[in-house]
């Protein structure tokens, strides 16, 4: 999917992400979370691995993580991706790349 | 990815508690408190503009949480609303047991909503039939029209009476003694009996007044209602307290059948248990009341 216009999802409540992206070149990821130390390493790479499900090449991603489950990473990310590109509201391939 | 079994349209359904599908720290340990079902939000909990956001939110949790024995039911956006189709698709997709109509107000509501279930198992690959309904009335008008919504699906496990909406609409409020609801209430107890279907009180309110709830639990349970739709997990324990047979009321029960099973055997048709008269109209009731007892950890005969 191709990241055109700048889109956030999420909140900054406990539990939750608040995930931003916009276009960029290549795939550039900030990422900040209140467990950094002893999940950073896991939050980057569940981030990186939505982002290529949904075969997003090019864009600048901010994520504050406030100790999300992986689940919930997931799920905000791909909803600012969807909703980046106006396809967030209906006929969400359940299943197909979101899973 | 959780696969739940599937769903048992008549189960234990004391409590149903309800929360936000759009908040993750809600949602992601709602099985740990043992209410008998949940029911994620994706209407009026969440704002408008996140509407989308709930979805892949739920989509995640259904299909990674593994909630267990606990039911899981999603309340869906209304049948005016832009958002109801894409809500059953999320639902049927996760794989959630049932999923809950708002401002429920005749068959054809049910009917509609029963077709596009069909719909997106077909589109999901999911047995048909499987996702269950539970109708919320919450109109003058749904109520009228409670036993033809009873009726209406063979997916349709209950209905549920939602007293914020329902009291707005009479222009009444909230009165300890329940005559606010008590027409409306008895008016779908009857539809739901007629019909063979389960029958779900609303929810209350003020987490403080332990004494009101206590009373409305006692008012319930004496109109014969099912469960009721709860708001914290606070509630769960009282209302499975109260909701439970007592002591009496089983050793009454097992006495009961026992007698019947005998005296059926030795052709006698009317006895007494216990000084009380017993004949065969008596004995789905004691059965039903060991059932409960039994699902509530009260009973461990073999008699149900």
């Amino acid at each position: 999917m191709e990241i055109l216009k700048s889109a956030t999802a999420g909140t900054l409540e406990s539990s939750d992400a608040l995930v931003t992206v916009e276009p960029g070149e290549g795939i550039e990821l900030e990422l900040s979370s209140s467990v950094i130390n002893q999940y950073g390493r896991q939050i980057r790479a569940t981030i990186l691995e939505t982002l290529d499900r949904l075969q997003v090449q090019n864009a600048r991603v901010t994520v504050v993580d406030k100790g999300a489950l992986d689940c919930t990473l997931k799920a905000r990310v791909e909803c600012a991706v969807f909703r980046s590109c106006g396809k967030s509201a209906s006929n969400i391939p359940w299943g197909g790349v979101i899973r | 990815m959780i696969k739940r079994p599937k769903p048992e349209r008549f189960r234990l359904r004391r409590t149903m508690m309800f929360m936000n599908a759009q908040r993750p720290g809600l949602i992601k340990d709602a099985y740990i408190y043992g209410s008998d079902s949940i029911m994620l939000d994706l209407e009026d909990a969440v704002a408008e503009n996140q509407k989308d956001a709930a979805r892949f939110s739920l989509y995640h949790a259904l299909t990674t949480i593994d909630y267990g024995s606990t039911e899981v039911i999603v309340r869906i956006n209304g049948l005016d609303t832009p958002h109801w189709q894409e809500d059953i698709r999320v639902c049927v997709a996760g794989g959630a047991d049932g999923i809950r109509i708002a401002k429920c107000e005749s068959a054809d509501n049910v009917k509609t909503i029963d077709a596009a279930l069909t719909e997106a198992e077909k589109e999901f690959g999911v047995e048909v039939g499987r996702t269950l309904i539970i109708a919320a009335l919450e109109s003058p008008k749904g109520i009228l029209n409670a036993y033809e919504i009873c009726c209406a699906s063979e997916r349709l496990f209950g209905v549920a009476i939602s007293g914020g909406d329902f009291r707005r609409c009479m222009q009444t409020k909230f009165d300890p003694s329940g005559i606010d609801m008590l027409a409306a209430r008895g008016q779908m107890l009857l539809a739901a009996r007629a019909a063979g279907i389960q029958c779900f009180d609303t929810v209350f309110t003020d987490l403080d007044d332990d004494e009101g709830f206590e009373a409305e639990l006692r008012q319930i349970k004496a109109m014969g209602f099912d469960g009721k739709s709860i708001i914290n997990p606070k509630q769960i324990r009282p209302v499975h307290e109260l909701l439970a047979p007592t002591q009496k009321e089983v050793q009454q029960a097992e006495a009961m059948v026992n007698a019947f099973r005998e005296a059926a055997a030795a052709g006698i048709g009317v006895f007494t248990v216990n000084g009380k008269m017993v004949d065969v109209a008596h004995i789905p009731g004691a059965e039903r009341t060991l059932k409960l007892a039994k699902a509530c950890g009260m009973y461990e005969g073999d008699l149900v």
